[in-house]
């Protein structure tokens, strides 16, 4: 036995909750069920559940495993030192057995109930999240968010792999734009968070390359993500409810980028203009998956 | 190890094997759920 470990009381359930980042997952399950909804063919409501639930545990999975590996990043950042692993109220091994066989049961139930394209697609997810982003980019790029964001745009495609089977261009559209929304997103969040990324020597870009740079590099990819939102519509996969939804949407976020892209940090700054647009960024892609799927019902 | 230590381990046991149960029992009626549906979905193709 390691005699310098602490022997720490065993984990309350709780704090195994606490792993899987719930409030990350709601987001993950809801596009994944919005991308299930906008498939053309119905899904049995058991199997589409079951799909549902498997993309949840997956989430939570790779979330459990990326708090293991980054426990010492959590320890040095205000945002996330209260987490079970930097608090100190759970073992790491706990952790990783927890992430590892949560993440095995997820992808075998897809594959066993669903079907076996949605149990790759949701393999790769976990393992870019984890391997990619978490262990290789996050400590060594300030594009960690750029490419680790492919992980969270999963979802998607996983909800239409498991109604159909396979993978069209629509979830691809909806794959870009989740993925094209994360570096506005991230960055609008590490412009106000950023002492605490340098305290951690994580390399996000506003402490890498400063923050003119983030800010001209959030204007810079909204103009892809805001074409990927669009795009369904005048490609004829969707009706004009997501085209006008879709417009608006990506017109106030474009309209608040534009704040926070044209402005420099003063002395004593509140980041309103950062906070709102992390804020909105959220709602922004509540809204517009529902507004697919809303339009996708309308049109069938 | 004192008796506030002891009791708390027996605590989180509890809660954790109550946990585990709920979790086991819904994992059974889950597939049996999914045996369900994927014998109606045989029959209906």
């Amino acid at each position: 036995m390691d005699t310098t470990t602490p022997l720490l009381p065993p984990a309350d359930w709780r704090d195994f909750l606490a792993l899987t980042k719930p409030r990350v997952m709601t987001l993950v399950v809801f596009t994944g069920l919005c991308g299930m909804l906008a498939a053309p063919v119905g899904v049995h409501p058991v199997i589409g559940f079951t799909a549902i639930l498997c993309i949840a545990l997956g989430a939570g999975a790779a979330g459990a495993l990326n708090q293991w590996y980054e426990a010492d990043i959590d320890a040095a950042m205000r945002r996330t030192q209260q987490r079970p692993l930097p608090a100190g109220r759970m073992d790491r091994q706990a952790a990783l057995h927890f992430g590892v066989g949560l993440s095995a049961f997820s992808v075998i139930l897809m594959g066993l109930a669903v079907n076996l394209t949605a149990a790759a697609i949701l393999l790769v997810s976990i393992l870019f999240y984890v391997l990619i982003y978490t262990v290789w980019l996050k400590r060594r790029t300030p594009q960690n968010i750029v490419i680790g964001g492919a992980a969270g745009a999963f979802p998607p495609m996983i909800g239409w792999a498991a109604a159909t089977g396979d993978v069209a261009l629509l979830p691809f559209l909806m794959f870009l734009l989740v993925f094209l929304w994360t570096p506005p997103h991230f960055w609008a969040l590490a412009l106000f968070v950023k002492t605490d990324y340098a305290n951690a020597g994580v390399p996000m870009l506003p402490v890498v390359a400063g923050e003119r740079v983030t800010r001209h590099q959030i204007g810079l990819y909204t103009v892809p993500m805001a074409i990927a939102a669009v795009a369904p519509w005048p490609l004829g996969l969707t009706g004009p409810l997501y085209g006008i939804a879709s417009l608006v949407l990506t017109g106030i976020f474009a309209a608040l980028v534009l704040r926070v892209a044209t402005r420099r940090q003063g002395e004593g700054d509140t980041m309103k203009p950062e906070k709102r647009l992390f804020s909105y960024s959220i709602l922004y892609l509540f809204v517009i998956f529902g507004a697919l799927v809303a339009d996708r019902w309308m049109m069938a | 190890m004192t008796p506030e230590d002891e009791k708390l381990i027996r605590r989180r046991q509890a809660g954790r094997a109550r946990v585990m149960a709920l979790l086991l029992g819904g994992l059974v009626l889950l597939i049996f759920a999914i045996s369900i549906a994927k014998i109606q979905l045989g029959m209906h193709g």
